[in-house]
């Protein structure tokens, strides 16, 4: 469980507490940060003086997160903020530079090999790029077949095995011999759902699991989703940007912001109130099939890098409600509401 | 109405068996928007390919005409075509490091797409890819020209590549899923730059894309494919309020603000066809509930007004 932490009242009343049970995956103040190693020109432009060191990334600051067994949570945020990373932590592909990540109630890091193995092979990740994660010299087939063959998945002939798994995936088992080069992008990206699924996850990571799918794919891998969440109970990390999606597939939805977690809720709640100000921007650029042609907006204020994030509250170069301590004090996430937090200094001045 | 900037008539590029595109027309008039949209593996990709002349062998253009400002380049030379890319026409690929090299740095590839082209100091063109990185919302520009891509998130990855495309404002781009991985705001932010560049400089898009609610505000024209042809096209709001092919109404339920929040989403039944194995008459018609015996006949391109479709049982004009 977590620790006494200011935070931990809030975390247990909205997450663990409701049923009771130890949440499937809880991320404990997870922080993780890339450093770029500089190569050889640099390290001499360094060494004489002609460079500074590259600044390390912040890519994760401080999160604390815990999925419950048969909920989809949707993380959602900006691009860039570290929902890869994060995914990638809790699918155990990344060790966090600072916190811990627990399985069922136990520290990952404690777990005998055994079953840490075990546990990594029940969470599965789809990957945002599906190019960058096929093997282009193996066929799509083997792609699929190979895990649940090395870990004896697969009763029955392994060619029927991954043609069942292709069709899941709404993809034709006449493909299956092609590269992965061969596929158009959506095509590609099923490949990788095909994959995860194949060797039969208690959780899956989905980090823009359906981007490159049309819209009427996008619905069948959906349903799918849906449908092995009813019949096996599984759970889901889904990242998107698509908010019609997130909110269509998700219970809870987390909104990260440049590392951090600024607000997180029931997928109704934050939907009907948002709280925190970048969500409510956020939902305010949702683009809806329109009429007529219509204008896209630039972003208004800076930008901020997780180079040299903004101090105080990472959001507030762009916050048109930002005020003098938003500038110097980072908000904590709050409970505004049951089951409801969000981390903003605008909830301190209402009270 | 402006000058026709490019003309497909009649493309077929095959690969082998498999005919990914197969019959394709459509044209684009200068400073215009074409959103094409449509199933995944119908070809979208591959007709942009096939424009800028970057088919991958065995694929090749079987059949078909693309003239480009009254130019025939269909069989351009490969030089030709390199010359042409990046000042006269640009392509954003669906997967960035079709773009990117992954053992360069940053700085190094934008700095070289800026030169290749122009002649400018490499202080100069370092100062051009900055503005770019900047200009499509990648914050501390000079430290992030020193990465590598793999250092990139998707969605930064997706936008240097934008970034390259940008480089020498051209008068044509065709950008493949450019947005996939952007949240709303920053997406916001490229189109509106988009927009920019259409109206100061009198550019012609042609943006694929699943995203319907970004076609309805972005393109003039948009264009449906399934199974390698253009199954309806025309202006984007009428296809959109009132479409006439069974598919392009198929689509546009299946979005999930169309459905009831937790529910199944309403999917088009069955699977897309194998383009090895295409029907003679109307690809879609095992899927299709108005399909019956005329549907197996081949279905010619009919057209009503600014609109043209392939279907015989067009949906009424007015949907419940
Ligand atoms: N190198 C190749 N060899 C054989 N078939 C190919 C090759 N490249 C593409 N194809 C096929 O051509 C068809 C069209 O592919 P294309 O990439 O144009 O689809 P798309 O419409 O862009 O789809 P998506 O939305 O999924 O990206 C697909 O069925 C694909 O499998
Ligand atoms: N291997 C790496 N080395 C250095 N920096 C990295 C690495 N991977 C990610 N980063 C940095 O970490 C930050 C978060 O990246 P991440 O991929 O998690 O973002 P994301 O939220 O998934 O974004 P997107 O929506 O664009 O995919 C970015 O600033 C990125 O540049
Ligand atoms: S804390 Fe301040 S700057 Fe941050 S979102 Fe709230 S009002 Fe805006
Ligand atoms: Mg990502
Ligand atoms: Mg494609």
């Amino acid at each position: 469980m977590i620790p006494s932490t200011p935070v931990a009242a809030d975390v247990q009343s909205s997450s663990a507490g409701s049923s009771g049970m130890a949440p499937l995956i809880e991320l404990n103040k997870i922080s993780h940060s890339f450093g770029t190693r500089p190569d050889l020109a640099a390290r001499l432009a360094i060494s004489f003086k002609l460079a500074k060191p590259a600044a390390r990334v912040q890519a994760i600051d401080g999160v604390s997160l815990a999925v419950r067994r048969g909920e989809v949570l949707g993380l959602v945020g900006e691009s860039g903020c570290g929902k890869s990373t994060l995914g990638r932590i809790v699918a155990g592909i990344l060790s966090p530079t600072r916190g811990s990540v627990s399985w069922r109630g136990k520290d990952m890091k404690a777990l005998p090999p055994s079953e840490r193995r075990e546990a990594k092979l029940r969470v599965q990740m789809i990957f945002q790029n599906p190019y960058a994660s096929l093997n282009p010299r193996r066929k799509a087939a083997d792609i699929v077949g190979e895990a649940p063959r090395v870990h004896g998945l697969v009763d029955g002939d392994l060619g029927t095995f991954v043609d069942q798994q292709f069709r899941r995936a709404g993809l034709d088992p006449a493909l299956k011999h092609r590269f992965p080069h061969q596929f158009s992008g959506g095509q590609r990206q099923r490949i990788g759902i095909a994959r995860a699924l194949a060797v039969q996850p208690e959780f899956l990571v989905c980090d823009e699991a359906v981007a490159a799918l049309d819209v009427s794919i996008q619905a069948q891998i959906l349903n799918l989703f849906m449908d092995l969440r009813e019949r096996l109970n599984l759970t889901y990390l889904f990242i998107s940007h698509d908010l019609g999606v997130v909110e269509h597939i998700s219970d809870r939805v987390a909104i990260m912001y440049l590392g951090r977690i600024v607000e997180e809720a029931p997928a109704e709640e934050i939907f009907a109130r948002a709280n925190h100000p970048y969500t409510q921007a956020l939902l305010a650029e949702v683009p809806r099939i329109e009429t007529t042609k219509r204008g896209f907006a630039a972003i208004k204020g800076e930008l901020p890098s997780p180079l040299s994030p903004p101090s105080g509250c990472h959001f507030h170069p762009r916050c048109p409600h930002a005020m003098p301590r938003c500038r110097t004090e980072a908000p904590r996430l709050k409970a505004v509401a049951a089951g409801h937090k969000s981390a903003c200094h605008l909830n301190d001045a209402a009270a | 109405m402006n000058a026709t900037v490019l003309e497909v008539r009649d493309l077929r590029t095959h690969f082998g068996q498999a005919k990914a595109v197969d019959g394709v027309s459509f044209s684009v008039a200068r400073g215009d928007v074409l959103g094409l949209v449509g199933e995944s593996g119908s070809g979208k990709s591959v007709t942009g390919f096939s424009i800028i002349g970057l088919v991958d062998p065995p694929g090749t253009i079987v059949g078909g005409q693309i003239v480009f400002d009254g130019r025939d380049i269909t069989r351009s030379s490969r030089e030709e075509m390199r010359a042409l890319r990046g000042r006269r026409m640009a392509m954003i690929f669906q997967d960035p490091m079709m773009t990117l090299n992954p053992v360069l740095r940053i700085d190094t590839q934008m700095i070289e797409a800026v030169q290749a082209h122009e002649n400018v100091s490499r202080m100069d063109a370092r100062a051009r890819a900055r503005d770019a990185l900047g200009m499509v919302g990648i914050p501390s520009p000079d430290e992030r020209l020193q990465a590598y891509p793999h250092q990139f998130s998707g969605g930064m990855r997706q936008r240097v590549v934008i970034a390259i495309a940008l480089l020498h404002r051209p008068d044509f781009i065709i950008a493949d899923e450019p947005t996939t991985a952007l949240d709303v705001t920053i997406q916001a932010q490229i189109l509106a730059e988009m927009q920019k560049l259409v109206a100061q400089n009198n550019t012609s898009l042609i943006w694929i894309t699943h995203d319907l609610a970004v076609v309805s505000r972005l393109a003039d024209r948009i264009a449906v494919m399934y199974a390698g042809r253009i199954v309806e096209s025309g202006p984007v709001s009428d296809v959109l309020a009132r479409p006439l092919h069974p598919y392009t109404a198929g689509l546009i339920d299946s979005v999930p603000s169309r459905n009831r929040r937790g529910e199944r989403l309403r999917q088009i039944p069955g699977m897309a066809p194998s383009v090895a194995r295409l029907p003679a008459g109307c690809a879609f018609a095992p899927r299709c509930a108005r399909a019956d015996a005329v549907c197996a006949q081949a279905v010619p391109l009919l057209t009503a007004g600014p609109r043209e479709h392939r279907c015989v049982h067009p949906l009424p004009e007015l949907r419940a």
